[in-house]
């Protein structure tokens, strides 16, 4: 296949296969640097505080929240749109970029799915909780039983129990058949006679023969093509939970596409935020290079003008309707008690992503990690707003209240981010961060030519 | 390999053929309906909609490319391009709907002459009045030629000329476009379309007619290369071209839908009186055509092209992009006609042949535009890229 010399090649340094290998494989082989160990240990610190937070809350009860009777939603189900949106990255990366033949996703597939993988798991943690009695979870699932009880099918909540299990369970997969020949390659390399077995254990008796090949891509992409539709799915569903409802703010027709490119918005920043250090801590910058950075900030760019537009689009239509009630909505979101989550929102959202219609900007990594941070906090507000904004002063006056979480929803969160943290720093020891065999099947036509 | 378009005799003649066969059935409507021309003016704004959007597909699909770097499509970029120079045309029609307006010629929007107690239009007054709507009208028109032609002059000055310094100026050009597109479509999409219901409204509503303008566009974009590689020319475009063209059908098909179902999930589920009254006549008085609307531009499409052999079949890939092409004609009827004509409209000789002289207008500029540059633009980076395109999956 021709490639355009005009295009910038992917793999910098001339990199041969065995180079590849060697690269990659290097910080598993090795003996972890301090900063890992200094990272894993804040972040498994962050994730037992959470989990005592937790404890506490499934001992006490929902009333250590501090959501009320006005605004039941809180913190809980902000945090779980904010994770769940996260993982869209890696599904966007892994299936719609595999079937747009973007080459590119070859260097950040792996280490986007895996976040998505423990982005989900981070979610759940929220619906489970917010259930209050959590030995009594599994009734969300239909099946014949003996209580007399049965799921309310109509209900988005149910919908969304689906989606989300879909969900994680096809991106395990699709993340686990990538793993398999990079397994295989870490069986070779592993010397230690007790590790060695696990990882052959892992690697499904991976031979490489082109018949695995052939089947593994084949596999690939019928999980591509079922993965695409729940990338559009799973938030749309999501976003079905508020707009199902009449709640001016909550209802309105353009939530799921615009829930869906918010999703992928943030995901992005987030693959950013973590690839940006790791890609510096782990010697890896010829594999994510700054094209790679630029192609994922033009993504933040179409995806977070998506919301924008979508923003100002329901703004429009609250006034164009007519309807006192959306337009009272509105205002309270713009100029009520709440006003500060709303501008934060905005200007994290709609502004600071605009800037990298700069190309020395959007060529900048350092300027990339902090709005990347920046979209990664005005994403957590746009849920807050939607949530919080909306419920806080109903149809009702006279039951009109404030919201404002306790330290134990505060320490929750916190845990679901060290949970989140603590996996992704044992992944990057245990697995390739970047999927090698995938890197090498581009290496010709897009790798940096060597000078001889 | 310079290879040029000959407008021939014969397609002169079809194209001039079905111009005069939708002037006729103009001409029989004016006497055998006698309802002060608003079935005209219905289907007017229907058509001039319609094929307006698909010219503007034209400068999308070439815009969107440009922004994604992508290289398959340089083969077959004069089409697009070829499509947008009928945005003229279609500007110039709605500039007619447009005169309308000011001068009572029609009855397409009610809140132009609205009733003094609707209080609800009272509140909308700020942006559904006729100067306003009428400035909106020109900068949209006005904005979308100016990048169409911007955008295909840079394209046919690098056929004589391989600077990078087009390509790179074209890019430019083209991002400036999506952003003016990525407003401008969703507000023209409620000027033109959502305001003939007035009291009614939703957010989703401009993205959901830009899902329809992308299928419809692309539809068009697969017959017109169908039918020059028929005609012997671009010898070139093999079966990977038509299966990313086949995919783009496919997958904007469910798009379309996905938005569709949202939608309409959304208001029947919150069965606000406000917001199902647009269902209300569309499932009341155009029952059928609203099940029709859904078989043809999602069964059928999802289950013709669902197979990788049927998106490289040009004859499958030809039927279903007409039925696409139907089938969204078939959407902006059920989107204008429930508005303009009540339960009055109907699908007869008036419908179909003044379809039919759109077809020959559109068909006529696209075919003179093909002629004005060479079928390949061969000093395009990526040209190599479209020209030796094969691929594993």
């Amino acid at each position: 296949m021709y490639v355009s010399p005009v295009r910038e090649p992917l793999i910098k340094g001339g990199k041969n296969y065995s180079k590849v290998t060697e690269d990659i494989t290097r910080p598993i082989l090795t003996k972890p640097g301090k900063l890992w160990f200094f990272g894993i240990t804040i972040s498994s610190i962050a994730a037992v505080i959470g989990l005592i937070a937790m404890f506490i809350t499934v001992r006490d009860g929902i009333g250590r929240w501090g959501v009320n009777r006005t605004i039941g939603w809180g913190w809980g189900i902000t945090n779980l749109v904010w994770w769940i949106g996260i993982g869209h990255a890696g599904t966007f990366i892994s299936a719609i970029l595999l079937l747009f033949r973007q080459k590119w996703r070859t260097s950040i597939n792996r280490s986007a799915e895996a976040m998505t993988i423990f982005a989900v798991m981070c979610a759940g943690v929220f619906p489970l909780l917010h259930m209050g009695r959590l030995p009594l979870a599994y009734f969300i699932f239909p099946y014949p039983n003996t209580r007399g009880l049965w799921v309310n099918f109509n209900s988005p909540l149910l919908w969304d129990v689906f989606a989300i299990s879909t969900y994680f369970l096809v991106s395990l997969l699709f993340w686990y058949t990538g793993l398999i020949p990079d397994i295989a390659t870490m069986r070779d390399k592993i010397k230690n006679k007790f590790i060695k077995p696990i990882y052959s254990f892992l690697s499904f008796g991976w031979k490489g023969s082109a018949r695995h090949w052939s089947r593994h891509e084949s596999m690939s992409l019928i999980l591509a093509g079922l993965a695409a539709p729940l990338v559009l799915s799973v938030h749309s569903i999501v976003s079905m939970d508020f707009a199902t409802s009449v709640i001016p703010g909550w209802h309105t027709t353009i939530f799921p596409p615009y829930f869906v490119s918010g999703a992928i918005f943030s995901g992005f920043a987030m693959v950013l935020t973590l690839m940006i250090v790791a890609r510096k801590a782990m010697n890896i910058e010829q594999y994510i290079t700054v094209g790679h950075i630029e192609s994922m900030n033009k993504i933040i760019i179409a995806t977070g003008s998506i919301v924008g537009i979508a923003y100002i689009t329901e703004l429009f239509m609250a006034w164009y309707s007519g309807n006192i009630y959306e337009r009272f909505a509105f205002y309270n979101r713009a100029f009520g008690p709440y006003w500060w989550a709303y501008w934060i929102m905005m200007t994290c959202n709609v502004i600071t992503p605009q800037l990298f219609w700069f190309r020395k900007l959007r060529r900048n990594v350092v300027f990339t990690f902090v709005v990347s941070i920046f979209i990664n906090i005005g994403m957590w507000f746009e849920r807050f707003v939607i949530i919080v904004t909306s419920l806080h002063r109903d149809f009702l006056p006279s039951s009109w209240s404030m919201y404002k979480p306790t330290l134990i929803e505060v320490a929750i969160f916190t845990g679901t981010l060290g949970i989140f943290f603590t996996l992704f720093f044992l992944f990057i020891r245990i697995f390739p961060v970047v999927a090698m065999a995938e890197v090498k099947g581009i290496l010709k036509t897009s790798g940096e030519k060597t000078k001889h | 390999m310079e290879e040029k378009f000959i407008f021939s005799g014969k397609y002169k003649f079809v194209s001039l053929l079905l111009i005069l066969t939708g002037l006729i059935a103009v001409v029989a409507g004016f006497f055998v309906y006698h309802d002060h021309g608003s079935r005209f003016w219905a289907n007017f704004l229907m058509n001039t909609t319609y094929f307006n959007a698909i010219a503007l597909c034209g400068v999308v699909f070439i815009a969107v490319h440009m922004l994604g770097n992508s290289g398959w499509q340089v083969s077959i970029q004069r089409v697009p391009e070829a499509m947008s120079m009928f945005l003229p045309v279609s500007g110039f029609l709605m500039l007619v709907i447009l005169a309308g307006l000011w001068f009572n010629f029609h009855h397409l929007y009610h809140w132009a002459h609205p009733d003094p107690h609707d209080t609800i239009l009272e509140l909308k007054k700020g942006y559904l009045n006729i100067p306003f709507f009428s400035i909106r009208t020109i900068i949209y028109i006005a904005g979308w030629i100016i990048f169409a032609r911007i955008l295909r002059k840079i394209s046919v000055l690098q056929d004589n000329n391989n600077d990078l310094k087009y390509f790179k100026k074209s890019t430019v050009y083209a991002a400036l476009f999506i952003v003016f597109f990525a407003i401008t479509s969703s507000t023209s999409a409620w000027d033109w379309l959502m305001s003939i219901d007035a009291h009614w409204y939703s957010t989703m509503y401009g993205w959901y007619i830009f899902s329809g303008l992308f299928v419809s566009g692309t539809a068009v974009i697969i017959l017109l290369v169908l039918f020059l590689k028929g005609a012997g020319y671009m010898k070139h475009v093999n079966k990977e071209h038509l299966h990313d063209l086949g995919k783009y059908l496919f997958g904007f098909s469910i798009f379309w839908t996905y938005l569709w179902f949202s939608q309409y999930l959304l208001i029947w589920y919150g069965n606000i009186p406000e917001e199902t009254a647009y269902y209300v006549p569309r499932l009341d008085e155009y029952r059928n055509l609203f099940f029709i609307n859904l078989g043809v531009n999602f069964i059928f499409p999802f289950l013709a092209l669902m197979t990788r052999n049927s998106k490289r079949q040009p004859w499958i890939l030809a039927m279903v992009s007409v039925v696409a092409f139907i089938g969204h004609w078939i959407d902006y009827y059920l989107i204008v006609m429930p508005g303009t004509m009540g339960a009055e409209a109907g699908i007869g000789f008036f419908e179909i042949g003044m379809t039919l002289g759109y077809i020959g207008m559109f068909l006529f500029v696209v075919f003179w535009g093909l002629t004005k540059a060479s079928l390949v633009p061969e000093n395009h980076p990526y040209y190599k890229e479209s020209m030796e395109y094969h691929t594993q999956y």
